[in-house]
C-alpha cells in the first residue's frame, strides 16, 4: 500500500512535469520547483502513511486553534495558485463568452489529476482520512484564477468525494477506479438544485418510488454543473424512507436535458434536467454506512464558500492595483477614504469568509458536529461574497460595468454563491 | 491567547466590572511592553491606568498638548488628560508627554505617575452611556514633577523611529478589546435566543434562510457575524502568541469585532422588543455597555485606516 501511494503521488507528479503547457506559459521553471518540493513532500507524506498510525482525532490542547498549513495542503496551494493565475485567469474570459471550458484546459486539468485527492487508496487515489479542508483548499486556490472554470474543473474530485464518501465498498469499487485511470475522468455530474421558488434541498420534490429491484425518478433538476456533457448525474430524490442520492446513466430513457444560461457560471456548463420515470437499477442508490444527506449537502454548500473565497481573494488583488494606480484629482483614489475603507472592508469580510470556511471544514474532517458552522460559513459567504463583487464593481466605476476588466464577470458569478446547493462537493 | 479567553468569558459577564478589575488595562501592557529591568522591578506590580486623551485629541494621538520638560532629575509635566480607565482607582497612571512639540510624534514619550504625586488632580466623571462600573476620570498635571527614572523606554528623541514604540502596545492590546466585544456580545446573542425560543423560534440550522421566520434568519445573520468576530479575533492572537507580525489582523479584529458588538447587541433589545428595552432585562445595559468597545483603543474609522493601509501598502501621509 506505502509503494501504491507513493506511487500514484509521483505519477501525479511526472505527468505534472510532462506536460507541455508550462512551456507555452513560460512557467516551466517555477513548476519544476514545484514538482520537486512536490515529490518531497509526497514522499514525506507516504513516509508518514508507513508508519500506519491513526492520526488523532483532535490536535493536542495547546494547539486547539491554529491556522498554519500542512506542507502538503501548502504544496497544493503553490501549484494550483500558479495554475489558477496563469492558465484559468487568462482563459476566463473566453471561456465566459463561449460558456464552456476550452479543450486545451481540459486536458491541462487532466495533467493535475485532481480527481485522485477524491478517491481513496484502496483505489489508487491520494484520499486519506482528513481530506475536506484539503478539498477546500484546492477550490480556494482554484477559483483565484476563475470561479466558474474553477467549478467546472472541481465535477470529477466532487463525484469522487461523493461516491467514496457515501457509496458502499461495492460501489466504491465499481465507479471510483476510473477516476485515478490513464484517461480522462469520468463526468458525473451531481444534480440537486430544483427550481421551485423557496425550494429546499434537504426535502427534495423529486421523487423515487421503489418498484421491485428498481427505483422510477421523477422530478427536475436546475443549475446542474457539467450538466449537458455528464454520462452520469448523481441525483438527489424523496425515497420512501428519506432522502436519497442516485447514480443515474445520463443516457437513460426519461431523462431529458438542455443548457441552462444564467447570469454568471457561464463557462461551467449549467444545464436544466427532466427525469420523468427514470428507471434506476436498486444497487445505484448510495448506501455507505453512515449515509448522512443533511452533511452531502452541507459538504456542498462549503465547496461554494470555498470557492467565493479564492474570488473574494482575486478581487480584492484586483482593486488594490486598481486604486493605487487610478489618478484622479492629482493623486491615486486609494488616497482617498472613501475608497480606500471600501478595500478595507473587502479585505476584512474576505477573511472571516476564509475563517468560516476553514472551521467548518475543520471540524467535518475532524468527525465532529459542523451543520451549525456550514450553515453560518454559507450564509455569511453568501452575503459578503455578494457585497465583494459589488463593490470591486463599483470601484472601478464605469470601467468596472465593462466587460474588460473581470470584476464584472465576478459580480455575477458570485451572485451564484446564495442561490446553489449541491453541484459539488468537498 | 490566554488572556483574550479570559477577557472573552468576564466580559460575557460585564465589560464595565472587568474594565474595573486591578492590572487588567492599558497602562499595564505599557509597562509590560516598553519598561527597562529596573523600571519592572518598580513597577511590576502596580496597577496602573492610561492616560492618552486630551479634550483637543483623541483619535490622533501624535497631537497630545501635555509637555514634559526636564528639570534635574525630574520632568515637570503640564496639561490635561481625560477618558482615563481606572484613573481613580489604580496606584499609577502611564502619561503620554510631549518632549518637544515641533519634533511631532518622535518626541512623545510615556511617564509613570504615582498616585498622589504633589500637582495631579483626579476628577471622576460620573455620567457615562455605558460601562457605568468602570470608574473614567479626568486628570490634571499642574507643574507635576516626576522622577526622570519614570520615562519608559528611551529619553533620547529618535526621529526614524518615532511612533513605532509607543503604537506596538496596540497590536497586543486591541485583540483584548475586541475579545470584550466578543464576549458581550454572546451574552446578548444567548439571552435574545432564549427569549425568542421561548415564542416559538427554533434554532436548528435546519431551513435555508429564506423559510425561516424573520426573527430566526436575523439571529441567525448575527451569529454568524459573532462568529466572524471571534474567529478573526482568536487569529490576532493566536498570531501575536506565534510571534507573527499582527498590526493588520489586530486592527481587523477591533474593527469587526466593535462594529458587530454594536450590531448585535441593539438587534438583539430590538428582537426581544418591549422587553428587551426595558432595565428588567440586561440586554438594553449591553447594548450601551457595548459602544465604547467601538470607541476606544481605536476606533472603527482609526482601524480601517489602518487596515487600509497595510492592504494598499499606504503611509500615513498618503492616505490620511
Amino acid at each position: 500500500m506505502v509503494v501504491d501511494v507513493q506511487g500514484q503521488a509521483l505519477s501525479v507528479l511526472s505527468k505534472l512535469a510532462q506536460a507541455d503547457w508550462p512551456d507555452r506559459l513560460k512557467v516551466r521553471k517555477s513548476f519544476e520547483k514545484l514538482v520537486y518540493s512536490g515529490s518531497r513532500a509526497s514522499f514525506r507524506l507516504a513516509a508518514g502513511r508507513a508508519a500506519s498510525k491513526p492520526r488523532e482525532a483532535c490536535p493536542a490542547a495547546g494547539d486547539l486553534f491554529d491556522l498554519s498549513l500542512t506542507d502538503e495542503q501548502q504544496m497544493l496551494v503553490d501549484m494550483l495558485q500558479g495554475f489558477a493565475l496563469d492558465v484559468l485567469r487568462p482563459a476566463a474570459h473566453e471561456a465566459d463568452a463561449q460558456a464552456r471550458v476550452p479543450a486545451a484546459l481540459i486536458n491541462q486539468a487532466h495533467e493535475l489529476s485532481l480527481a485522485h485527492y477524491g478517491v481513496g487508496e484502496a483505489q489508487g487515489g491520494l484520499a486519506g482520512e482528513r481530506t475536506v479542508l484539503s478539498n477546500a483548499l484546492i477550490a480556494e486556490s482554484l477559483a483565484q484564477g476563475d470561479f466558474s472554470l474553477a467549478a467546472a474543473l472541481l465535477v470529477p474530485l466532487s463525484a469522487a468525494n461523493c461516491i467514496r464518501r457515501w457509496g458502499t465498498a461495492e460501489q466504491q469499487a465499481a465507479w471510483l477506479p476510473a477516476f485515478v485511470a490513464e484517461e480522462r475522468a469520468p463526468v458525473f455530474a451531481l444534480a440537486v438544485n430544483e427550481p421551485g421558488v423557496l425550494a429546499d434541498p434537504a426535502q427534495p420534490a423529486t421523487r423515487a418510488r421503489k418498484r421491485g429491484k428498481h427505483y422510477l425518478l421523477d422530478g427536475e433538476k436546475t443549475l446542474v454543473i457539467a450538466g449537458l456533457e455528464a454520462s452520469r448525474l448523481v441525483v438527489s430524490a424523496q425515497a420512501g424512507d428519506g432522502p436519497a442520492l442516485f447514480v443515474v446513466d445520463a443516457a437513460s430513457k426519461g431523462v431529458s436535458r438542455r443548457a441552462e444560461p444564467c447570469m454568471g457560471l457561464k463557462a461551467c456548463g449549467l444545464a436544466r434536467i427532466q427525469l420523468k420515470g427514470v428507471k434506476v437499477p436498486s444497487d445505484c442508490r448510495l448506501a455507505g454506512k453512515g449515509f448522512d444527506f443533511k452533511a452531502f449537502l452541507d459538504l456542498g454548500a462549503l465547496a461554494f464558500c470555498a470557492l467565493a473565497v479564492g474570488t473574494g481573494q482575486a478581487a480584492l488583488g484586483f482593486v488594490m492595483t486598481y486604486c493605487n494606480e487610478r489618478q484622479a484629482f492629482g493623486e491615486p483614489i486609494s488616497h482617498r477614504q472613501g475608497v480606500a475603507f471600501m478595500v478595507a472592508d473587502i479585505a476584512i469580510e474576505l477573511d472571516a469568509m476564509r475563517l468560516l470556511t476553514w472551521r467548518a471544514c475543520a471540524r467535518a474532517e475532524a468527525g465532529l458536529p459542523f451543520r451549525r458552522e456550514a450553515y453560518l460559513a454559507r450564509l455569511l459567504c453568501a452575503e459578503k461574497a455578494m457585497k465583494i463583487g459589488s463593490d470591486a464593481v463599483q470601484l472601478l466605476g464605469g470601467h468596472g460595468f465593462t466587460q474588460e476588466p473581470p470584476v464584472e464577470r465576478w459580480y455575477r458569478d458570485l451572485r451564484s454563491v446564495a442561490v446553489l446547493a449541491g453541484g459539488l462537493h468537498l | 491567547m490566554a488572556a483574550l479567553l479570559g477577557v472573552m468569558e468576564l466580559c460575557w459577564g460585564d465589560v464595565g466590572l472587568l474594565l474595573a478589575m486591578p492590572r487588567q488595562g492599558l497602562g499595564n501592557a505599557a509597562i509590560a511592553a516598553v519598561a527597562n529591568d529596573e523600571q519592572l522591578t518598580r513597577f511590576g506590580r502596580t496597577w496602573a491606568a492610561m492616560a492618552i486623551t486630551e479634550p483637543g485629541c483623541g483619535s490622533d494621538s501624535a497631537a497630545i498638548r501635555t509637555t514634559a520638560v526636564k528639570d534635574g532629575d525630574h520632568y515637570i509635566l503640564n496639561g490635561e488628560k481625560i477618558f482615563v480607565t481606572s484613573g481613580e482607582r489604580a496606584d499609577s497612571v502611564v502619561v503620554w508627554a510631549s518632549l518637544d512639540k515641533r519634533l511631532g510624534r518622535a518626541a512623545i514619550k510615556s511617564f509613570v505617575v504615582e498616585k498622589g504625586t504633589p500637582g495631579m488632580t483626579v476628577t471622576r466623571l460620573e455620567k457615562k452611556l455605558g460601562i457605568k462600573a468602570s470608574d473614567t476620570a479626568s486628570i490634571s498635571f499642574s507643574d507635576c514633577r516626576v522622577p526622570a527614572a519614570n520615562l519608559l523606554g528611551n529619553a533620547e528623541i529618535d526621529v526614524q523611529k518615532g511612533f513605532a514604540g509607543v503604537m506596538e502596545t496596540f497590536d497586543n492590546t486591541r485583540p483584548l478589546v475586541a475579545g470584550m466585544a466578543v464576549g458581550v456580545a454572546r451574552a446578548a446573542l444567548e439571552r435574545a435566543s432564549e427569549l425568542l425560543s421561548k415564542a416559538g423560534c427554533r434554532f436548528d440550522y435546519a431551513k435555508p434562510l429564506l423559510s425561516v421566520s424573520h426573527a430566526e434568519a436575523t439571529l441567525y445573520r448575527l451569529e454568524a457575524e459573532w462568529e466572524a468576530a471571534r474567529l478573526l479575533t482568536l487569529k490576532a492572537a493566536w498570531m501575536a502568541d506565534n510571534k507573527l507580525p499582527n498590526s493588520k489582523e489586530a486592527s481587523i479584529a477591533k474593527a469587526k469585532a466593535g462594529r458587530v458588538a454594536s450590531e448585535v447587541t441593539l438587534k438583539c433589545v430590538e428582537l426581544a422588543g418591549a422587553l428587551g428595552y426595558g432595565e428588567d432585562e440586561l440586554l438594553e445595559k449591553w447594548a450601551r455597555d457595548s459602544k465604547i468597545l467601538d470607541i476606544f483603543e481605536g476606533t472603527q474609522q482609526i482601524q480601517l485606516l489602518i487596515v487600509a493601509r497595510r492592504v494598499l501598502g499606504k503611509s500615513s501621509g498618503e492616505l490620511k
